[in-house]
């Protein structure tokens, strides 16, 4: 194991994580390749091959549009996440990219304080190097249900 | 019911409705177990002999499954014996379906088929000979398919599917389903909120260009553009349309509505439609009591299936669909739709936070009702989306099944 890597690896996650629960989401599409692609999906939609995304995007254009349509034309209710990241798997595939798998948990706490569990499931990534940006982020999600709506990026 | 209506008729809705564990109740009996069709499944989803899926009617867990000779049937997921679930996976293929508790066996149509050690072992044991566990098996219901669409109901007064869909809606429903289809995937929006505020939502015409910027911004669908909604002769269904043909006024910005503020897109190519029906309609929303939403918004298929959870939650079952023949692009346009849609969707995401809203507003109010009088008191057909007539149609329907 390349310990250099997967230290590298692991704050990449970290990073991402901070930047989404600390509300700087214009810095989201920042964490991908010009290219990158994004896509959360369920455990389920997975298993059966069924290829439709719960939130899909292609190119960092894509992503920023995402985050301008939150901040600018969606509604809801204020509300922040706590992301957990563990068990981070990295294999080198060439000198220009890495796979990552990694188990991650979201917790949802809206204004009045109310807290639960959210979300969880599984990062499935291709990164580019040296840049260390997602090329591919997949999220798939353990659970098909999705409380109310999905509006941060898990 | 101890209830009484508002003295105004079908331009108000006593919030009662969405809190009362007697209405609840009633509902179940009188409307979901009732002379009603609902929802259970595409007939995509079921392609092979011997394949299954588990649903629900209401608060009944049902089965629907393929025999073998390829005929549809749906019956109550509960065993004649001990009421356990016979069927507990999402979907599969079987042979036979037995109960794990004491392997009481069932069919493909729901029928006992075994009952295990029935005659005892060695003499001994086993059930009297004129024991009738039969008498107990679970309720069957009557399944009807139309154009790739099941539904099942559990009572013998229901009248034949297309009738009960009636002439209004019928051909707003085949516009869409004119072949066979493909299943793209599937998630649950679970939303906090009685099941009648989803339906509420559906048919409010109103609503959509209000709420959801995203729509009114890029013009997909402003009350200015072309369109109408047909509402069936009883008020229970309805189906609301929006033509492609792009609106260039500025009703909501001279009107200063929040739902005008600046904001544009980066990378379209997510709104891009082709005209696959070929009549010119950007989105069409059609629903039929009690619980089933058809949606073509552009290129994105799907049908919703509104499940009720308790007085304060609503499973919403997506299944969003392409068709057979797509060709590749057309299946990555319905992908990249799939982002307009479904808890995460710029516009559907918003529909689940409002409607939660309303259950949260109402909490101390029972007595008092809502105001819906858009459009007047009529309820019927018409060219206008600046109206709540749908609205009013499904309480119509609502207070004819509950005699209130």
């Amino acid at each position: 194991m390349d310990a250099a890597l997967q230290l590298a690896v692991e704050a990449l996650h970290a990073r991402y994580a901070h930047a989404l629960d600390s509300d700087e989401l214009e810095r989201w599409p920042e964490f991908f390749t010009a290219k990158g692609r994004y896509r959360v999906t369920t455990a389920e939609n997975e298993a059966r091959g069924l290829p439709l995304p719960v939130l899909y995007a292609e190119g960092q254009a894509m992503l920023r549009d995402r985050i301008a349509s939150l901040r600018h034309a969606n509604i809801y209710e204020p509300q922040r996440y706590r992301h957990m990241v563990s068990g981070v798997l990295v294999e080198q595939e060439s000198a220009g990219s890495v796979k990552s798998i990694a188990s991650f948990l979201v917790i949802r706490i809206m204004e009045n304080g109310d807290t639960q569990l959210f979300a969880s499931g599984r990062y499935v990534d291709r990164i580019a190097l040296p840049q260390l940006r997602y090329e591919e982020r997949v999220v798939i999600c353990d659970s098909r249900r999705f409380d109310t709506l999905l509006a941060i990026p898990l | 019911m101890q209830r009484s209506w508002p003295a105004e008729g079908a331009t108000r809705v006593p919030y009662w409705v969405y809190q009362d564990d007697d209405i609840y109740r009633e509902e179940q009996r009188r409307i979901f177990r009732g002379p009603t069709w609902n929802y259970l499944c595409l007939e995509a989803e079921l392609p092979e002999p011997g394949s299954y899926l588990t649903t629900f009617v209401g608060d009944m867990p049902v089965v629907v499954a393929r025999d073998k000779q390829g005929a549809l049937h749906a019956f109550e997921n509960r065993c004649a014996h001990r009421g356990a679930l016979i069927v507990m996976h999402a979907r599969g293929r079987a042979e036979r379906f037995s109960c794990i508790y004491h392997n009481w066996t069932y069919d493909h149509a729901g029928n006992l088929t075994s009952v295990a050690f029935r005659k005892g072992i060695a003499g001994k044991g086993g059930m009297p000979a004129d024991a009738q566990p039969e008498s107990q098996a679970p309720k069957k219901l009557r399944v009807e398919s139309i154009h790739g669409l099941v539904f099942g109901t559990l009572s013998n007064a229901t009248p034949p599917l297309a009738e009960y869909i009636g002439p209004q809606i019928l051909p707003r429903l085949k516009r869409v389903m004119v072949k066979p289809l493909k299943v793209l995937g599937t998630y649950t929006q679970v939303l906090p909120n009685n099941w009648k505020l989803y339906m509420d939502n559906v048919k409010d015409t109103y609503h959509a260009s209000l709420l959801h910027l995203f729509f009114t911004r890029f013009r997909i669908n402003r009350l200015t553009q072309k369109g109408g909604v047909f509402v069936s002769a009883d008020g229970a269904h309805h189906c609301a349309y929006t033509e492609i043909v792009e609106d260039r006024g500025d009703a909501y910005e001279a009107g200063g509505m929040r739902s005008a503020n600046e904001f544009a897109l980066e990378n379209p190519e997510l709104l891009e439609q082709v005209d696959e029906l070929g009549d010119n309609v950007s989105i069409q929303i059609l629903s039929l009591f009690p619980g089933f939403v058809l949606h073509q918004i552009r290129n994105s298929l799907a049908a919703r299936q509104v499940v009720p959870k308790g007085i304060g939650r609503t499973e919403l079952n997506w299944t969003l669909f392409g068709f057979a023949d797509d060709d590749e692009a057309m299946l990555r346009r319905r992908l990249l739709q799939a982002n307009l849609v479904g808890p995460a969707g710029y516009i559907s995401m918003e529909d689940g936070a409002a409607t939660g809203f309303v259950q949260r507003g109402i909490a101390a109010s029972p007595e008092r009702a809502s105001v819906i009088e858009m459009g007047g008191a009529t309820i019927g057909s018409g060219d206008s989306r600046v109206t709540e007539t749908a609205v009013r149609g499904l309480w119509k329907a609502w207070r004819s099944y509950m005699s209130i």
